[in-house]
């Protein structure tokens, strides 16, 4: 790449770290607010007395919830530093998203969140010069199963 | 909610049935609060343009929440999601403000999406679909993925 990687000898080392693991439980009160955010009327997220009628037996997370009570997001945040740190550049957006749905996620779960960089590449795109760092989180409930899986891209340039 | 929808009701080309959304200052905040993600990108002008979007720009996570409702409701009930992805390739920038309630005049934002393969394994009926957030100006922002289980009519 013309005018050198974008990937420093620190950014190299950051590759396959573990950025910690957090517990936490999902509030019935989270999941509501979180689906009226979303402006989905579901009763399945925001009516318990449904929702514990249902297979579920318990008011359901909507798909991927991220919600308050859900510390995992705050790793990002630290993440987004030391990426700029370790000498990525400045201007981070979030470049998008999968999840896999194994488990269903309802009120009382307590789900333990580990994060980890899983690789961090570079190319040219519209933005110039543009570095992509893959981001995995695996919940865990508290059964001792893994309910989801999400890994997210960062972008930066 | 809708009707149960079965895996026979389904061919590669059907169409998912689109779910629209406006997205206003107001509900970036409240996705804010709700989501946990304060990053002022989404709400503050100076900061969004030394990020390079120009203005504050809607959350991609809103997005794909919205992408996620988009599945849940066409797949009700017996319906599982399995897989959902989705890429944040195109700028959103929600409308203003007119009264506590109501935005100005603007943008109205589609979900859509339509049948790419179905499938069966083992004892589950896949059905794998295309997917996006598409602008008032037609610019599918949001490309994505989702992966579903549907029931059979059949019961087998």
């Amino acid at each position: 790449m013309p005018g050198g990687s974008l990937i420093t000898d620190e950014l190299q080392k950051l590759i396959g770290v573990s950025l910690g693991t957090t517990i936490s439980k999902v509030e019935e009160g989270a999941i509501q607010r979180y689906a009226q955010a979303i402006g989905d009327p579901n009763p399945l997220y925001n009516d318990p007395d449904y929702a514990s009628k249902t297979e579920y037996g318990r008011l359901l997370a909507p798909p991927g919830f991220t919600g308050w009570s859900i510390k995992a997001e705050r790793p990002m945040e630290k993440l987004f530093e030391s990426l700029i740190k370790a000498g990525g550049p400045p201007r981070v957006l979030d470049g998008g998203v999968e999840f896999e749905f194994i488990e269903p996620v309802g009120a009382g779960d307590v789900l333990t969140a580990t994060t980890k960089i899983a690789s961090i590449t570079e190319r040219e795109t519209r933005l110039g010069k543009t570095m992509f760092t893959t981001v995995e989180i695996t919940f865990v409930n508290q059964r001792g199963n893994v309910a989801l899986k999400s890994r997210s891209t960062l972008i930066q340039f | 909610m809708a009707k149960q929808i079965y895996y026979e009701d389904v061919e590669v080309g059907t169409e998912i049935t689109p779910l629209a959304k406006i997205a206003t200052t107001r509900m970036l905040v409240q996705w804010a609060g709700a989501s946990g993600d304060f990053n002022p990108l989404h709400y503050e002008d100076d900061f969004a343009k030394a990020m390079g979007v120009g203005a504050p720009i809607v959350h991609g996570a809103l997005k794909r929440a919205w992408l996620g409702q988009l599945m849940t409701d066409w797949i009700p009930g017996e319906g599982k999601l399995k897989k959902l992805s989705c890429q944040y390739r195109g700028m959103d920038y929600p409308r203003k403000m007119k009264t506590m309630e109501e935005p100005h005049d603007g943008e109205t934002w589609w979900c859509k999406g339509k049948v790419t393969k179905k499938y069966e394994e083992g004892s589950e009926h896949f059905v794998e679909c295309e997917i996006w957030v598409e602008n008032g100006k037609g610019d599918k922002t949001t490309p994505g993925s989702a992966l579903v289980v549907l029931p059979t009519r059949s019961g087998k």
